[in-house]
């Protein structure tokens, strides 16, 4: 394929068959990665992708089926194994070490470690081999301390450091901004061109197959639904291929809703971190009745303490939230009066007692109420199974019933089951983070519509994202978060993608990006440039 | 308390004396549970593990007439404390803190009852080192006897503190106590390191007990042990996981516990149990004062389950 010595090897997956319990996951599954191409696997979540990776790495076993790395069957019984036949895998959760150094978590990751460790040695070594990547990273900085993309890039140095010549990349994408995955993914096309790696992505963004791979394989319900060249594909062949031909809810007509008066007030915000750290950092945001506005960020810049603070799960520090002009501190007595309702990220373990039942978590708005509360103390079990049981009808939740735990619920059906609770009654401010993250094309389109609709019933609505796609979608308004504050605010109609992205990493944004919906003056605090060093240098490094 | 030729002197020199003394068992103890939370898991059982390394230390030195073999055995002993109580956290669904309870119970009652015999006879004790010899005072050659134990134990310290950083033995133990997941991917064996740490946590707390009954009290009863066990554990987190800061820590718990023996030698009668008390509000006081509502403990193990 190339000048260069072929040390890129080809990998195949032979009609690979996992079975979990009574449970397909995957069924004869085939793939072929040709030496030195990036090759795309692509498929919805629980389409049978990382069941695939793990059978070809070693962390599952398959009930049939063979891996052969350039043309020789190999058996590959754990990870160490994956890791002599050159096969690396850099995961979607980074593995690094947070409280340690580049250094160390290099060092440590090699599979012969000598007892006594010459760090001044290894750093020698390592100093040279960085300067054969085409990128560079800090050895000296704890890991913890590094932006994502700079993790990611980690993580593919190890890679290459312990001899990968196959690189497998679980959605290495999902936690950069654009400008950092166009550069990271560059940067791996590049070493394939160059034969030095074969690599494999899994991914769900049809953007990226489109620009970076070479060929594709798509996956749906633990089957091989297509195969081939990239060429031969347009983003609406692989989406059929993808989904099949689940139907899916057409997005909702977003009704002109006039925009008065505004219900949620952020004044200079801050706020810390479990660790001490300020999180937020002086954020000003309104959201009027009828108004989605988004919040974008890469995760990780404050947007989980911020909602947090909102969702009245965290105090402040500084600053003040108003809601309907009155300030507001988010006790029960406070969300009931100006009808505030949130549907955190990871509802199961931030909005549910995964224990209880689904007709008890749906009651946790108002089982202290009449008509739950007979005389304000006697709860009445048969008004919420009833209740229940209407929301669980309305908002289509499959459950086993109202008296099954929520815990047994999967994803989609837990987030629909809190926001039946959240959106079910009158609500004028609703507070939404990531509400679609792990779920599939239908309950996507499903819960966008159902905030969409709330919207067009004149709520205010704060929607904070690492999905920039959806926030495009969804929001009139959006506004970019990064290091604890606002710095970029924009209309969905006239983003920019390479300002946003920028902004999304930190770097000052252009003043005159800012764009006032209605001829209103911006709400956002003035785009200030941020020293990365400062913030980054807050995490304390480790005492050991 | 008839020599007083040092008058109010005495009581920083007694407190110093008493610091050594006293810290010795929480040395150990707090640097056996470092090792241990260093892997991710905590063991309350220490506290069983100290009154077990007691009680087998000084049967062993009554029944050969050796210190150091008890020492061993003690140590041994604490080892297969640790062994049982990693094992049993292997286990799924098994949580480190309620085992570490049941078998501080298990050790201690156990050692009551294999120890009965013991109460009585008087075994060899460990010797200590004077480093008194150029006072002519008979009081500052008494509290400059430094035992062998603490010597080993202030060694220790820095070369556990080291070997931490330097070696593969230490550098795999922090992994599996910063994440395990990282741990599993990098190809280490989670269970197994954390076996080996807690061995090794037991066998330093078996140790740190056998001082008890060898050397300071200095015999064998069912009192021995006055909580030294569980507050090593709160002195771990005072000390920020760091081996070095363990012993800063440990010789300030002993110096607090020696203060009312000390007071009582000058004449100070009054408040005496309230002065015994003050290693207890010591570790009360550090606790509020180093903890936060708000923050994570900064330095612990991101795997322990007490600050997950």
């Amino acid at each position: 394929m190339t000048a260069a010595p072929p040390v890129a090897p080809a990998l195949e997956a032979v009609a690979i068959t996992k079975r979990f319990g009574a449970f397909t996951a995957l069924d004869a599954v085939t793939l072929k990665v040709r030496p030195g191409t990036v090759h795309a696997l692509l498929g919805e979540n629980g389409a049978g992708k990382s069941t695939l990776v793990k059978c070809i790495m070693g962390f599952y076993r398959p009930d049939e089926g063979a891996v052969v790395v350039d043309n020789h069957e190999v058996a590959i019984g754990n990870p160490r194994v994956a890791q002599k036949h050159g096969l690396g895998m850099v995961y979607q959760h980074f593995t690094l070490v947070p409280r340690m150094t580049v250094l160390e978590n290099l060092v440590m990751a090699r599979a012969e470690v000598p007892g006594l460790i010459d760090w001044a040695a290894e750093r020698a070594a390592l100093t040279d081999f960085m300067r054969t990547m085409p990128f560079a990273v800090d050895l000296d900085a704890p890991v913890a301390t590094l932006a994502a993309g700079d993790k990611q890039k980690a993580e593919i140095v190890k890679q290459l450091y312990l001899k990968a010549r196959f690189l497998i990349l679980d959605e290495p994408t999902s936690v950069l901004t654009p400008d950092e995955a166009d550069e990271t993914l560059g940067l791996i096309r590049g070493m394939a061109r160059a034969g030095r790696l074969s690599v494999l992505i899994i991914t769900h963004k049809f953007r990226e197959v489109m620009a970076f791979a070479d060929d594709v394989s798509v996956l749906r319900r633990g089957r091989l639904t297509g195969s081939g060249l990239v060429a031969g594909h347009t983003p609406d062949t692989l989406a059929r291929l993808m989904i099949g031909d689940t139907a899916v809810a057409a997005p909702a007509a977003r009704a002109a809703t006039p925009q008065t008066d505004v219900r949620l007030e952020v004044v200079g915000l801050h706020a810390q971190d479990d660790a001490g750290n300020p999180a937020v950092r002086g954020v000003d945001v309104r959201v009027r009745a009828g108004e989605i506005v988004g919040v974008a960020g890469v995760s990780g810049n404050g947007q989980v303490e911020l909602v947090q603070v909102l969702a009245g799960q965290r105090p402040a520090s500084a600053g003040a939230l108003r809601v309907h002009g009155a300030p507001y501190t988010a006790t029960r007595a406070e969300m009931r009066r100006h009808k505030v309702f949130s549907l955190p990220e990871e509802p199961l373990k931030s909005a549910c007692v995964p224990g209880m039942s689904v007709a008890e978590n749906m009651a946790f708005r108002n089982f202290d109420q009449p008509p739950f509360a007979r005389g304000g103390w006697w709860l009445d079990t048969g008004a919420m199974r009833k209740a229940a049981l209407a929301l669980i009808d309305r908002y289509r939740v499959k459950t086993n019933g109202p008296e099954a735990a929520i815990a047994t619920l999967s994803g989609g059906n837990v987030q629909r089951a809190v926001l039946a609770r959240e959106l079910s009654g009158d609500v004028s401010v609703l507070i939404v983070a990531n509400p679609v993250f792990g779920l599939d094309f239908a309950a996507v389109a499903d819960i966008h519509a159902q905030i969409v609709e709330a919207r067009n019933r004149g709520t205010a609505v704060l929607l904070v994202s690492e999905d920039l796609d959806e926030l495009l979608e969804l929001s009139d308004r959006l506004l970019v978060m990064s290091h604890g504050r606002i710095v970029h605010e924009t209309t969905p109609a006239s983003a920019d993608l390479t300002v946003i992205g920028r902004c999304m990493a930190g770097h000052a944004a252009p003043a005159a990006a800012h764009t006032p919906p209605n001829g209103r003056t911006a709400e956002t605090t003035p785009a200030a440039t941020i020293p990365a060093e400062t913030t980054h240098a807050d995490h304390p490094s480790p005492a050991l | 308390m008839d020599d007083t030729a040092l008058g109010w002197w005495g009581v920083p020199l007694a407190v110093l004396a008493g610091a050594i003394r006293v810290s010795t068992p929480f040395l150990f103890v707090s640097l056996g549970e470092c090792l241990t939370e260093k892997s991710g898991r905590i063991n309350l059982g220490l506290e069983g593990t100290l009154v077990m390394g007691a009680m087998s230390g000084y049967a062993v030195s009554y029944a050969t007439g050796n210190p150091w073999l008890g020492v061993l055995v003690a140590g041994l002993a604490g080892t297969v404390f640790g062994a049982l109580h990693a094992a049993i956290c292997s286990l799924d669904r098994v949580n480190d803190i309620a085992v570490g309870i049941a078998l501080m119970l298990l050790g201690t009652g156990l050692a009551f009852f294999l120890g009965k015999p013991y109460i009585q006879p008087q075994a060899p004790q460990l010797p200590a080192i004077g480093f008194g010899w150029w006072s002519s005072s008979q009081q500052v050659r008494d509290a400059l006897q430094v035992n062998a134990l603490f010597l080993i134990g202030a060694v220790l310290a820095p070369v556990l503190l080291w070997g931490l950083r330097n070696t593969r033995w230490g550098m795999t133990l922090r992994i599996v106590g910063e994440s395990a997941e990282a741990a599993r991917a990098m190809g280490y064996a989670v269970n197994r390191t954390r076996m080996l740490a807690t061995m090794a946590g037991g066998f330093l707390a078996g140790v740190g007990g056998s001082f008890l009954s060898l050397h300071y009290p200095g015999s064998w009863n069912e009192r021995l042990s006055s909580g030294q066990g569980i507050t090593a554990v709160a002195l771990v987190i005072f000390a920020r996981w760091d081996p070095v800061l363990c012993f800063w820590a440990a010789l300030l718990f002993g110096g607090a516990g020696a203060l009312g023996p000390a007071l009582q030698s000058v004449g100070v009668t009054q408040g005496y149990y309230l002065f015994n008390a003050a290693p207890y509000a010591l570790t009360l006081a550090i606790m509020i004062a180093t903890s936060s509502a708000r923050h994570r403990l900064a330095g612990a193990p991101a795997e322990l389950s007490v600050t997950r």
